[in-house]
Parts: C-alpha cells; structure tokens; sequence
C-alpha cells in the first residue's frame, strides 16, 4: 500500500543509497509512514519493514530508539516545547504551564479533539530563542505569554482549513 | 580593554552579505570560484595539505586537526565517503543552525572542495531530525547548485563527480557521536561503535570515512580562496581561525557570534554580548562549551576562549556553547536539568551511562523536590566516580561534569538545601 501510493517519492528516497545498502533508507521511510496513517502502529512498521527486507523486530527497535517517531496516537499538531537549560531558566516553565492550561492538557498529552499533542523536549539548537517551541517541527521563537493565543489559533485554523500537515516535518518549507 | 575586531567574517558571512543564502548572491560574491580553482589547479594532495597548514581544527567539539584527519584516509580502498556531522544538539549549541539557514551555499562549496580532497564521490549530510525546514532548504539549494552545474557529475569538466543527499536523523543527541551518527545513516539505532578501527579507514558501510562538522567545512572554501597563512591571521598559534560561539542565557544579547578565537570570556560576555541582563542578578556561574563541560565562574572569566586554554583550566570550547547563568538560578535545579538530558539522551549501550544517569537523576531529583537525605552529595559523587572514564563513549563522562561542578564551586548552597529539608 504504502510503496504503491508513494511509489516516485520511495524511490527517489531509495536512490540515495547503494543498492545492497538500502537499509539506509529506513528512518526517511518511517517520517513517510508515519505522515500516511498519522502513527507508527504494527501494522506500518511491518511494511516499512516488508519494502526494506527488514526483520520487523529490528524496525520496532528504531521507531523505539528516536523521539521523533510516534508508537502512540499523536494529534495534528505535534508542539514540542524546549525545557532544556538554559530555556528552563528563560520562560520555558511559564509555557508548558500556560499551554497546559489553555489546552486542558498535561506534556505529554493529546487533546480531546485530537487536534494537539505537547511534550516537553530537549534542546533543540534555538536557545536564544527562548522560550521556543517547534510545531510539527517549524520553529517558534521568543513565544512570550502574549503570543500563546494567537499561535494556538493559526494552528488550529490550519487544521480546520484542511491544509496539508506533516507531523514528520516532511513536507517543510521556508 | 576595547572589543577586539573581528577583521571580517569567515563562516558566518551572512552577516556582511545580504541574501548571500541564494545562490546568484553567492555566485556574485566569489561563490563556487574556489571549488573551481580547487578541482581545476590543485592536487587532492595540495588541498589537505593547506588545509593542514591553516591548522584548521574540527568545530563540532573536539578540535582534531581537520587537514590530519582527511590524511588518515588510505588512499587505494574505494569507494570513500564525506559525511557532514549538522547533529548539531548539544544543548547551548546553535551556530550551525545559522550556517545551514543562511549560508547554505559555502557549506555546499566546502563540501564539494573538501569530497573532492579525500578522493569522496558521495557524501552525506546527516542533519538533526528536529532541523526539518534546514533538511528541506539544504534540499532545494544542492538542487539549485545542481541545476547550474556546481554539484553532480564532471564538475567543471574535470571528470569529477560528486553528489551531495541530505539525511534526517530522528531526535537522538548520541548521533552527533561520529560513530553513533554512522550507525544511524545505516538504518540503526545511533549507538556508537567500538574504535579502532576509526571511521577514516571503515566508516560508513565499512568503506573509508571522513565525518566534519558543518562549520569545519564552511571554513574550508574560504582557506583555499585566501589561504593558510590569511587564517592564521585571525585566533592564536594552537588555535587558528575564528569560531561561531551561541551565546544563551542570562545575557543582554545572547545570539551567535564569529569571534577570533583567543578572546577572553569576560570581554564574549560583557563586551560582545552586551553583559548580564539584569543589573540586580549577577553572573552566578557559565557552562562555557555545552552542557557536557565543567562550568566556570566569575574567577575565571580572564580564560582565553581556545581549545588548549579551556582544556588547561578543566573544561572545554567545546561546540561553542556558552550559557550564562545569573543568581535567580538554583544550582541543584541546574544539575537536576542537564543531567536530565544525559539521562533521556543515554543511548543504552553501556551500564555505567545507562544507569548512572538514572541515578543522578534520581538522587538531584530528590534534592530538589525537598527529600534529599544526607549523604546524598556525596552519593552524587561516588556514582560520578563510578561513571568517569568508564563508560563507553564521552556522553556518560558528560552528565558528571554538572555533578563535579556543582560540588567544586556551590558545596555550600547544594549542603544548605539539605540542610533545610531535615
């Protein structure tokens, strides 16, 4: 399913490496999946792991290993905030409370409406941002307290606009 | 003392040159001219030996030679590869950041220069997953420099050929490990590997590999353009060139700056930075080079900020990370947060890091929460003890610098808040 509806955009992906090398592909192919059916279940990693001639266990293993790949329903936008030092001394806890409360939610957590999902990261190379968080991996930077609404609304307004939202950061652009 | 001057910017020259990140910009100010003139007139040999000369050191941490490091690579095994280390994650750390966002194209000439140097016709910029619009960017620029010839096959009609593909890691600090980031280009978890052997002879896929930093390679066009005796001209003997420092904290203006290397860190602080930020809230203490150094405090902000200075007074430059903390922060909650992140960053591999960090954790989680128990500093620096120098890469030596540091230079605050909880 996944290989026969992406078929140009694997393949492009798989040429990148040597052919008897293709295992290489695996963590582009994941951030693909992962955009397709919204979460890495059994069901996903198996075929990721049926088109690399993988064992399964061992692509379980990487979707386990790296923060960015999501085992468990996720909302549509993922928000990533830093509380990392030095953000954690720079507005970052003022945030993840402020966002908790606005979105009735805990880090960690999706909301109801299944609309976010926000954890708490480590640094994400932005410290002079701070505090700073990444929207399905688009930065945001110096969000003070005045700025949370409004953010909060443009996502959410994305969503229900139906514009294309990659969890995986896979189709970003500037 | 007046701020010393920065004669003009090497690496980060977005800063003189607006919209030097499009490729005609670039092309106007002297861009690809270099990896021309390198391919066209000069020997693969000649290239690694200015290189060697300018005394160029590595940018991602540790300062190896970057000249002695393409040497290593044995000439007759094929074929090689060239792997760009942009894992850039050490909390503090974000001038490569600026590099890719705004000065994509000398990072993508000193790649071509530098493949073309070790003999490399492939080569691999492995980027932080979190960096998903640089991925994306450095993308569409390798396609741009494509379309004009200055990346690909028979690059100025030399019968050279070089393609340059960007890899995404997912979210794993270890990976900026050489080692570990190899495991992960292959498809794997990012543990690091057991060395020898070094990636220059068995690296990626077995096959001989140079792995440099993103900065060390933007450093590289502008060697060749001037060369080594104009980049001695800037930084010390040991420690030449200038280097892009992030600055984050308490500071008035904290940001990246390119500074000739060998400035002190009072006159980066307070004449490049603008000073502490609040008047009423001293400078407490710096973590100089990413939260894996030993910090340092207002005694020590004479220290010239080189690789061999900082080494001398226990602590390092490291990537180029300072953070400055002023007096509003609680040492215990400091520890408590960089030993956070070593411990969620552990990659498993080894006990010592794997559980070791789970305990320092545990043991300054318990401090600050107001149940630590006496004894628990010197626990802290038995399980420090127990970790140093015993894991199996420098990542669990990193999470007992904040342990040692906070004993060294605060034991009275850190017994005070055991003190207050019995």
């Amino acid at each position: 399913m996944l290989y026969e509806q992406h078929k140009a955009e694997i393949d492009e992906i798989l040429a990148r490496y040597p052919v008897d090398r293709k295992r290489s592909a695996l963590l582009p192919l994941l951030y693909l999946a992962q955009d397709v059916y919204g979460r890495l279940d059994r069901d996903s990693i198996r075929e990721v792991a049926e088109i690399l001639d993988l064992p399964y266990t061992d692509v379980f293993e990487v979707v386990g290993f790296y923060t960015l790949f999501y085992n468990e329903e996720v909302g549509k936008v993922v928000l990533d905030v830093c509380d990392d030092v030095p953000c954690c001394f720079c507005g970052a806890e003022e945030l993840v409370a402020d966002l908790e409360n606005r979105l009735g939610i805990k880090a960690g957590e999706t909301t109801k409406d299944k609309v976010f999902t926000l954890r708490r990261v480590k640094c994400i190379a932005a410290c002079d941002q701070a505090p700073v968080l990444q929207a399905n991996l688009e930065f945001h930077n110096r969000v003070l307290p005045d700025k949370v609404e409004a953010m909060l609304a443009k996502l959410r307004n994305d969503v229900e606009s139906g514009k294309p939202v990659s969890i995986s950061g896979r189709l970003a652009e500037r | 003392m007046p701020k010393t001057e920065l004669k003009e910017y090497i690496v980060m020259r977005n800063r003189e040159i607006e919209n030097i990140r499009d490729l005609d910009v670039y092309l106007a100010s002297g861009g690809y001219a270099m990896a021309k003139q390198a391919l066209t007139s000069m020997t693969p040999a000649a290239i690694i030996d200015e290189v060697k000369k300018s005394g160029l050191r590595g940018r991602g941490g540790a300062g190896f030679p970057t000249g002695v490091k393409w040497s290593f690579v044995p000439k007759e095994l094929n074929p090689k590869y060239l792997v760009v280390n942009a894992d850039e994650s050490e909390p503090g750390t974000f001038n490569n950041h600026e590099i890719i966002d705004e000065n994509p194209h000398q990072l993508l000439e000193g790649i071509v220069i530098s493949a073309f140097a070790i003999g490399a016709n492939v080569a691999y910029i492995y980027i932080r997953g979190e960096f998903a619009y640089g991925a994306r960017f450095l993308e569409q620029k390798i396609a741009e420099a494509r379309a004009r010839g200055l990346i690909g096959k028979n690059l100025f009609g030399t019968g050279y050929d070089v393609e340059i593909y960007v890899h995404r890691g997912a979210g794993a600090y270890i990976c900026g490990e050489e080692t570990a980031l190899l495991e992960s280009l292959e498809g794997k978890i990012g543990q690091p590997r057991l060395k020898p052997p070094f990636p220059a002879v068995a690296g990626l896929y077995a096959k001989p590999t140079v792995v440099n930093n993103v900065e060390t390679l933007t450093n590289v066009p502008r060697i060749i353009e001037k060369g080594a005796d104009w980049f001695r001209s800037f930084g010390t003997e040991k420690s030449p060139g200038t280097k892009a420092v992030s600055i984050s904290g308490h500071v008035k203006k904290p940001g990246n700056y390119e500074i000739p290397l060998g400035i002190t860190i009072r006159e980066f602080i307070f004449d490049w930075a603008g000073g502490m930020r609040d008047p009423n809230l001293p400078l407490k203490f710096i973590i100089p080079g990413g939260a894996s150094s030993n910090w340092l405090t207002e005694q020590h902000l004479d220290l010239p900020m080189t690789w061999d200075d900082m080494a001398a007074a226990g602590t390092m430059l490291g990537s180029g990370a300072m953070v400055v903390l002023d007096t509003s922060v609680p040492v215990v909650r400091a520890a408590l947060k960089v030993d956070e992140f070593f411990k969620h960053e552990s990659c498993g591999k080894c006990s010592p890091c794997r559980e070791g960090t789970h305990f320092l954790v545990k043991v300054w989680e318990r401090i600050d929460e107001g149940h630590g128990r006496v004894g628990d500093i010197e626990l802290l620096a038995d399980v420090g003890k127990q970790m140093l120098g015993k894991c199996f890469c420098p990542l669990g030596d990193s999470s007992v610098s904040a342990v040692n540091s906070a004993i060294k230079f605060f034991r009275p605050e850190l017994d005070a808040a055991i003190d207050a909880q019995h």
